[in-house]
């Protein structure tokens, strides 16, 4: 009780009202903010709305490390394999350093989900039937001759040749609309020693070529149409096209050279991202070509390279070029001059050092820069789901009656103001909660409701300062006025240290921890800033305010203030006296 | 109200008060004796690790009619593992399967499903790698050593070093004794469990922090009096604050209780049960460890410095005297006056010296 001298802050107590005002008009914007961006309620997580989620860890076995910006481009590919199975609604997010989480609302496939998810490879090198830039204006069905996908040395052909003979209809839904410039190539060529052997393809059937078998049944038609009517331009039909396609049967797609959209007629898949052994961007000192990228193919890789390669080799532009087809979406497609046989291509162009690395990576790891594992999905149906959303809110209230019992036979009309400011608290909780949802990606789960009914206690401790010090300063025989004044700046201060030191360990926990940890860690911290606010902005304003009023002052019995029962000294009238500046002085005059 | 009420102002007015710091060396032995009976408990029995940590399967099934033991065996047969299964208060079962594969666990559940007479949509899965609880459990640790030394620094600024070593060894006090108490009585650790020990981390802080706080205030002048020494205005703060700190307690407690009533008895299992459980367990042991062990650390550590111990010696010199002199002869729980009057009666030399008249406090205050 030592320091009298910095008790009171006049201004504090001078405009209570500004105070509450200020918190009031907080509380109405955000409110009214909640209602305008029409979230109205928290959004819920998967444990709470039902639904699937998985989370991967990322393996730092294949050579590339686990960095943000690898675990972006993993994220990035996921969000669209996952959303392309026909829900908007999953997310995928990194967590932590190595974590990735999946949510897949209820009512989604979430065994397709998971096997979208986690695999690595969905990279095929299909022979290009038939290309040709989309034109941003709309509609260029006309398939007639343009500039080659590649931005340099291949001109491209006339898409005309190929067309009809594809088969199968394989345009369907999802993916993403991401558009991501990729790599122009244009030359694939042999590597530097490359052994000019033959080894003719004797595989005919089951590499592509293009034409070849199965080009009759109405599939090729539709096929056709579909390659007719798409505009890669549109990022909508970009979203759709070629996805879902079967590795074994022909396909559209598009992809982006240059900056300008390209929609491709393609076959069978030649050669599956799989058989890539490994790529790498180098750059060529020796020819001066700038950034290239070299594959290595596994043994059965390389034969069906070496096959489709011969193929290619003898045909027109553009249909001596392979498509790289990522996740559905044409990466690069380099044309071919010669049979690549020995395992062993490279692919050159215009690239950038940047360009060159991005597409080794895809080369190297399929879509995903990094390889995954699952540690843990949780199915939760929405029944379950619901019932636990219904225990959680049911444990609140339960412990929110608790404190109120508590608090009103302890500190009888004091409770009012402690209640009045938990109201407040709760209020500012659930709205901000509810922004939060849409603002980042918040979710309510479990672990945080219960991290917010822990911080009703938290919030109540706050107030269990302030009142403590109150009753400390009248039973010294103040009266409630200046008491208020000066046991405010001594529990402010405490609060403050205390719910600082909450403070860091929701902090601490929410950065360093993973899965449900953070959630919990999130709403404790986010509750125990609120509760700041709450005791600086609502709840001293109100004492200041209440203090002034009869029933308080005087002490009544109810008031949870009654000097009596509290024990106070015998009253010093003369301190009773222009609250706050009296307090301070009041020692010296009476010595 | 009146009668804690009361309790609060007989405490506040030090007319009783209980000589925390005095007994120091009784609780000292008795924490001594659960902490070490808690390292048995955990090298003995060890911790009853869930199955995020071994890595497995838990379904829960909706509403069945399926008796436990029936379900077992399904359980058993569909996955090829050892299964626990576990009636739910919801009427539902709760069926864990360790050292399951996370890729078998779909064929599993359909099996299930059909054994069990259900839609395997209706089916909770919760699947789990076998490094997912460790990873958990080591960032964990991770947080827990980054949050130590944070809050170490922070108090040792905000406070002083001793202080933050007290609430350092009060914080692990109370870590060690909640996961005792799970390696004895046997309750399952799961991710939940360590989403409610760290919280503890912030919350049994919160009670130490509180009775620092006071007494940091009322030591600030210790030096210019010498009626009191550094252990006694220890003990007045705690008791000053005892009030506090129960409430404090009981309050987070509550809502506390409320989880685990609901968690334990209604949902019968999950995350709710295992977050407050622990919470409920660790809450209690920090409360206790800031009043019994925090404090009076602080205080023995203090009264190591040269400077607490000259006011020791001068105290002590000036109670013998006063001894002599008056038979009232105050004892150190009667001395329980406010600091600031003991700052104040070093400038008022007239003031009585501990006797009954402390009781009455303030007008000794007021005199200088």
């Amino acid at each position: 009780m030592a320091a009298p001298k910095r008790g009171r802050s006049a201004s504090a107590q001078s405009k209570p009202g500004r105070s509450l005002a200020f918190i009031l008009i907080a509380i109405v914007a955000l409110t009214g903010g909640m209602f305008a961006s029409g979230h109205t309620t928290p959004r819920l997580g998967i444990d709470l709305a039902g639904g699937t989620s998985i989370t991967l860890q990322a393996k730092a076995d294949q050579g590339s490390a686990i960095n943000k910006a690898n675990m972006d481009t993993a994220v990035d590919i996921m969000n669209r394999r996952v959303n392309g199975l026909g829900v908007s609604e999953a997310e995928v997010q990194t967590q932590g350093t190595s974590n990735i989480i999946v949510n897949i609302p209820k009512g989604t496939n979430s065994e397709e989900a998971r096997q979208q998810v986690g695999t690595t490879a969905k990279l095929y090198f299909r022979p290009v039937l038939a290309s040709e830039p989309s034109t941003p204006a709309g509609q260029s069905p006309s398939p007639s001759p343009t500039s080659s996908p590649s931005g340099s040395p291949s001109p491209s052909g006339s898409p005309t040749a190929s067309g009809e003979k594809a088969s199968s209809s394989s345009a369907s839904p999802s993916a993403s609309a991401t558009t991501q410039g990729r790599a122009v190539t244009d030359a694939l060529k042999a590597d530097s020693n490359p052994s000019p052997s033959a080894t003719p393809s004797t595989s005919a059937s089951a590499t592509p070529s293009a034409p070849a078998s199965d080009g009759t049944d109405g599939g090729t038609a539709a096929l056709q149409a579909a390659y007719t009517k798409l505009n890669c331009a549109k990022a909508s039909e970009r979203a759709t096209a070629g996805q879902n396609a079967k590795p074994g049967e022909p396909t559209v797609a598009c992809g982006q050279i240059n900056k300008v959209w390209y929609k491709y007629l393609l076959g069978p898949s030649a050669v599956d991202g799989t058989e890539v052994k490994k790529a790498q961007a180098v750059y060529d000192t020796q020819t001066a070509a700038g950034w290239q990228v070299q594959m290595n193919f596994t043994s059965s890789g390389a034969k069906k390279f070496a096959d489709i390669t011969g193929q290619l080799a003898q045909k027109q532009q553009p249909q001596n070029e392979f498509g790289i087809v990522l996740d559905g979406e044409v990466v690069s497609s380099p044309y071919v001059s010669q049979s690549i046989t020995g395992g062993q291509a490279e692919i050159s162009g215009s690239f950038t050092q940047e360009e060159a690395q991005s597409l080794a990576n895809v080369l190297s790891y399929g879509a995903l820069p990094l390889s995954f594992k699952e540690q843990s999905v949780t199915t939760v149906t929405a029944a379950l789901g619901g019932e636990q959303l219904h225990a959680g809110l049911l444990a609140g209230a339960i412990g929110l009656a608790l404190v109120v019992v508590y608090l009103v036979i302890y500190y009888r009309g004091l409770s009012l103001v402690a209640m009045a400011s938990l109201v407040t608290s709760a209020i500012l909780t659930y709205v901000l909660m509810s922004l939060l949802g849409p603002a980042i990606g918040f979710a309510l789960n479990l672990p945080a409701v219960c991290g917010a009914i822990v911080a009703i206690g938290i919030t109540a401790d706050s107030f269990i300062v302030f009142f403590e010090r109150i009753r400390d300063e009248i039973r010294q025989g103040r009266s409630l006025r200046p008491a208020v004044e000066r046991a405010w700046p001594r529990a402010r201060r405490t609060i403050l240290v205390s719910d600082f030191v909450s403070f860091l360990a929701a902090a601490v926990l929410f950065i360093v921890t993973v899965g449900k940890v953070q959630g919990f860690a999130f709403t404790l911290g986010l509750t125990t800033v609120l509760d700041v606010v709450v005791v600086f902005f609502f709840t001293k304003p109100l004492m200041t305010i209440l203090a002034r009023r009869k029933f308080f002052a005087q002490g009544h019995k109810w008031s949870g203030l009654d000097p009596k029962s509290l024990g106070a000294k015998p009253p010093l009238r003369r301190t009773r006296r222009p609250a706050g500046p009296a307090a301070g002085s009041v020692d010296p005059k009476e010595a | 109200m009146s009668k804690l009420g009361n309790l609060g102002a007989r405490l506040h007015h030090g007319e009783i008060s209980y000589d925390f710091v005095g007994k120091r060396k009784i609780w000292y032995g008795i924490s001594i004796l659960i902490t070490i009976t808690a390292i048995v408990g955990l090298a003995v029995r060890g911790l009853n690790m869930g199955i995020d940590f071994q890595g497995g399967a838990v379904f829960t099934t909706p509403k069945t009619s399926v008796s436990v033991a029936q379900a077992e065996e399904y359980a058993s047969q569909a996955a090829g593992h050892e299964a626990v299964v576990q009636k739910l208060g919801t009427g539902g079962l709760r069926i864990q399967i360790a050292g399951m594969d996370t890729g078998k666990s779909d064929a599993t559940k359909a099996e299930l499903a059909k054994d069990l007479n259900l839609n395997p949509e209706a089916i909770n899965a919760d699947l789990v790698g076998p490094s997912w609880g460790e990873q958990i459990a080591n960032k964990a640790w991770e947080g827990l050593g980054i949050f130590m030394v944070l809050v170490v620094i922070y108090l040792a600024i905000a406070f002083e070093w001793r202080m933050a070593v007290a609430a350092l060894v009060a914080l692990i006090h109370d870590i060690t004794i909640t996961t005792g108490i799970y390696a004895l009585v046997g309750f399952e650790v799961t991710p939940g469990t360590i989403i409610g020990l760290l919280t503890i981390l912030g919350y049994s802080l919160y009670d130490t922090v509180v009775v620092f706080d006071s007494l940091k205030e009322q030591t600030k002048d210790i030096t210019r009096q010498t009626r009191l020494t550094y252990s006694d205005i220890a003990n007045q703060s705690i008791n000053g604050t005892l009030v506090r700190s129960i409430n404090t307690t009981v309050v987070a407690l509550l809502p506390v209780a409320g989880l685990l009533f609901i968690g334990g008895g209604f949902l019968g299992a999950g995350t709710l049960n295992d977050i407050s459980l622990s919470l409920f367990v660790g809450l209690a042991a920090g409360a206790y460890s800031s009043i019994f062990i925090a404090t009076p650390l602080v205080a023995d550590l203090k009264e190591r410095e040269p400077q607490m111990k000259a006011l020791k010696k001068r105290v002590l010199a000036k109670r013998a005297q006063a001894a002599a002199e008056d038979e009232l002869v105050g004892s150190r729980s009667v001395a329980a006056g406010e600091p600031e009057d003991a700052a104040a009666a070093v400038v008022g030399p007239r003031n009585q010296p501990a006797s009954r008249g402390r009781g009455r406090g303030r007008p000794s205050g007021k005199r200088q």
